[in-house]
Formats: C-alpha cells, structure tokens, sequence
C-alpha cells in the first residue's frame, strides 16, 4: 500500500483519535503552548512598541534587537532553554515566548509611527489629551499593522512549538519526532499534515480576526495584498 | 565527551580541552551549513527572478501567485521535511527542496514589489528614449528593482542559516548536528559553541550582503 493509503487508514484508526496521545490531546497540547507563549509575548511586546513607536524614540534600537534576535535559531532556543531550566513546558514557554516577540515589537512601532502626522496634528487640535488621542486615534489606525505582527507571531510560535517534542514537549510535533525515531513513516507523515493544517488554520483565522478588528473607514484606505512587513521564518 | 565520575561531574558551559581537539568538527559542521545556505540562495534566486517577473507582467497572476506562496510560507519546515522523507529519504534532496522552497517564496515576492516600486516616469521615459520592453526590463526595471531584491536576499539568507539547523532532524544540519548532540548527550559545549557559531555566521552574512548592496548598487544608499 502507498504511504498516503497508510497515512489515510491512520486517520481513519479510531484509536489515534483518544488517549494521551491520540489526536485530541496533541492538539490541545499544542495549541495551549503556542497561545500561553504568544500571550505572555503580546503582553511585553506591544506596549513596548506602542511606547516607542508613539514617541518615535529608540526605534533604531528596537528593531536592532529584533535583527539580532532573528539570527538566533529558534532549535538552539529550545535547547539551550531545556538545559537551563529542565525538563517541563516552562523552557518550551520561555524560549517560544522569546521568539514571539520581535516581530510585536516591530509591527506595533512601526504602526505607531506610519499613523499620518497630520491626523495626530488633528487630534490634538481638537483637543485629545495625550492618552485619549493614543487610544482613541492612533491605535486604531495601526490595528492592522499590529494585528499583522500578532499573527505573524503566532504562526511563528504555532511552527516552533513542533521542534518542542525534541525535548520531551506534547504537541503534533511528537509524532513527528516518534515516527522518526521508529522508522514509523506513516506517523511521521500524518504529524507532518496535522502541524501543516494547524499552521495554516492558524494564519487564515488570525488574518479573519484581523478583518473583523480593522475598521471599515480604514480597510477601504488601505491596499489589499502584501501589506504586511517583510516576516523572517523561525522554523 | 565529558568524562569524570558520573555523580560529581558538572559539565562545565564549555570545555575548552574539548573544544580544541574537535576544531575540524566545528569547521566541517560550519562548511556543511554554509554550503546549504548557498545552494538555497542561488537556485532560489535562479528560479524566482524568472517567476517574479512573470507574475509582475501578468497582472492577472500578481495576486494569487503573491498570496499562495504567503500561505506555502506558514507551513513549518520541519512538516515539510516530514512529508519528504518516504519519498526522498534522510537526504541533501529533502533538505534542498525545502530550503529552496522557502527561499522562493521569499524572493520572488521581493522581485514583484522591487518591480512595482519602479515610477510610471521613469517607464514613460525610458519607453520615449526607444527601449524595447526586454531592454527596460534588464537596463532600468531590475536595476531599479535591485534594492528590493537585495532586502530579499538578507532576509532569505538569514532565514535560511536559522532553518538549516532544524534539518539536523533529518540527519544533515550542519552547526544543528552539534546542538542536537548537546542535546542528545547533554554535553554543553557543542550546543552552546554550535549556537554562537551559527548566530555570528547570520549576523556577518546579513552585514555582509548589506555592505555588498552599498558597495554595488550606489543608487540604493537613500533608498
């Protein structure tokens, strides 16, 4: 039989459907990771940005740390992390966390500082207090930048959180690296298709999230494709 | 391999004994790594010029080209490899296949938006000197365009060196090999060495392209 005939009879097996490492469990493992991390990234990350990108300070400086943050391999991430702390998900939680944050950081200055100087000029004109006109102006118009940072970060996150089965995480990623250390290609294959339909239903759900946020004045201003900042791919 | 009694041995962050007497291992680890890298980068770039450009003259492709490879792009190298395997087996091919795969998707969007941000002027103008539509296109569009697809190249190239260790996985890896023995043996040195090494060789290969960028393309300075 062809290995998609395997990998379809596997699906069909009920038994990889309940127990600790049927399908469920992998999933809610997997996905408890990816959001705890990208939770924990989001509340660190975007203030910062915002901060920075409302006074236009230390731009330099943060999207610098982003770059050098990129050329760190998120695998020796989650392996020095499992070093220092042990086995458990708190390395697997710091070291995705520490890769969700870059791109957050990016996008969310980056969004603050494309909100046209004219309508701040405005907003203060008609009277907006510093804060009110951060809230109630500037960050609506970044909405889509920032939510492009957010979803980039969490398909990053979603694709990482794979590589934590190397050390001895749950997720989809387990049958990836069980079925290689079995010689089992079937559950390899199978992992392979969960990990890719997870990341995909990760960037199509968060980019319909971003269409329901945005608001409609400004998705009408805005080009449709390709808008989003250049994304480096962790893993 | 550390050695001592095994209840009183502390493995130090990096054995130096040890590291000089497997310099070659590093070297050759670091030589794997690079070479991968270079044939992602250049059969990438042979394959998305073309296709860039072919998506950027037919409209009607822009878009849906543009936004296929975004959704190809989500998908995690090491699923990718995965699926590889019963067909092309624990190889350079599987490896290859998906670093050349990722590094188009990155590159050829590159070459669509350099080529967009070309002004309608300058293509009025060079179409009133008498260009024909191949010469503008090398002569003044893809110079043009040549910043943008430089910022692809970093961008690829620094992406690249991060996913060549993940095909340790699949028994290549280059500096990954020497993170997943740390790992595997719970030895620091290699890992903590393996990952220096592979973090410096992104950042001198990101400031390298950029200062070849400054050093060939004198127009993209301002840019």
């Amino acid at each position: 039989m062809s290995t998609l005939g395997r990998v379809l009879q596997w699906f069909a097996d009920p038994a990889h459907w309940s127990g600790s490492d049927g399908i469920p469990t992998r999933l809610v493992q997997h996905l408890q990771l990816s959001a705890e991390s990208v939770l924990i990234g989001a509340v660190i990350a975007l203030p910062v940005g915002i901060v920075l990108g409302h006074y236009g300070r230390f731009g330099n400086l943060a999207i610098n740390v982003s770059n050098v943050g990129r050329a760190v391999p998120s695998f020796a991430l989650l392996v020095l992390a499992f070093q220092v702390f042990g086995l458990g998900d708190l390395p697997i939680i710091i070291s995705l966390t520490a890769l969700a944050i870059p791109p957050m950081v990016t996008n969310s200055y980056v969004a603050m500082r494309e909100v046209d100087p004219d309508v701040k000029d405005a907003a203060r004109g008609m009277g907006y207090r510093e804060l009110a006109q951060v809230l109630r102006v500037e960050l609506p118009l970044a909405v889509p930048l920032l939510m492009a940072g957010i979803r980039t970060s969490a398909v990053q996150v979603v694709a990482t959180a794979t590589l934590a089965a190397l050390i001895a995480g749950g997720g989809f990623g387990r049958y990836i690296i069980d079925g290689l250390d079995g010689y089992d290609y079937t559950k390899l294959v199978a992992g392979a298709i969960l990990v890719a339909l997870l990341a995909l239903a990760t960037e199509l759900s968060l980019a319909g999230v971003e269409r329901l946020l945005v608001p409609r004045g400004i998705r009408l201003l805005r080009a449709p494709t390709a808008a989003r900042a250049q994304v480096f791919k962790a893993a | 391999m550390p050695n001592g009694l095994f209840l009183d041995y502390v493995d130090p962050w990096i054995n130096w004994a040890w590291l000089v007497s497997h310099v070659a291992v590093f070297s050759d680890a670091l030589l794997q790594h690079i070479t991968l890298t270079l044939i992602a980068i250049g059969v990438g770039l042979v394959i998305s010029l073309p296709m860039g450009i072919v998506a950027h003259r037919w409209r009607a492709l822009r878009n849906p080209v543009l936004t296929l490879f975004g959704i190809f792009y989500t998908i995690p190298s090491i699923a990718l490899f995965a699926i590889l395997i019963p067909y092309t087996g624990l190889s350079t091919l599987t490896a290859e296949i998906g670093l050349v795969g990722y590094a188009v998707l990155i590159l050829t969007r590159n070459v669509v938006v350099g080529l967009e941000a070309v002004p309608r002027d300058v293509l009025d103008a060079a179409d009133g000197m008498g260009y024909r539509p191949l010469a503008r296109l090398v002569r003044v569009e893809l110079p043009l365009a040549l910043p943008a697809i430089f910022a692809g190249i970093r961008i690829a190239t620094v992406t690249t060196i991060g996913l060549v260790t993940i095909t340790a996985v699949i028994g290549l890896g280059g500096l990954g090999q020497l993170i997943l023995q740390g790992l595997v043996e719970n030895f620091h040195t290699p890992l903590l060495v393996a990952t220096l090494l592979s973090i410096v060789l992104a950042l001198v290969a990101d400031l390298a392209l950029a200062g070849t960028q400054r050093f060939a393309l004198p127009w993209s300075r301002t840019a």
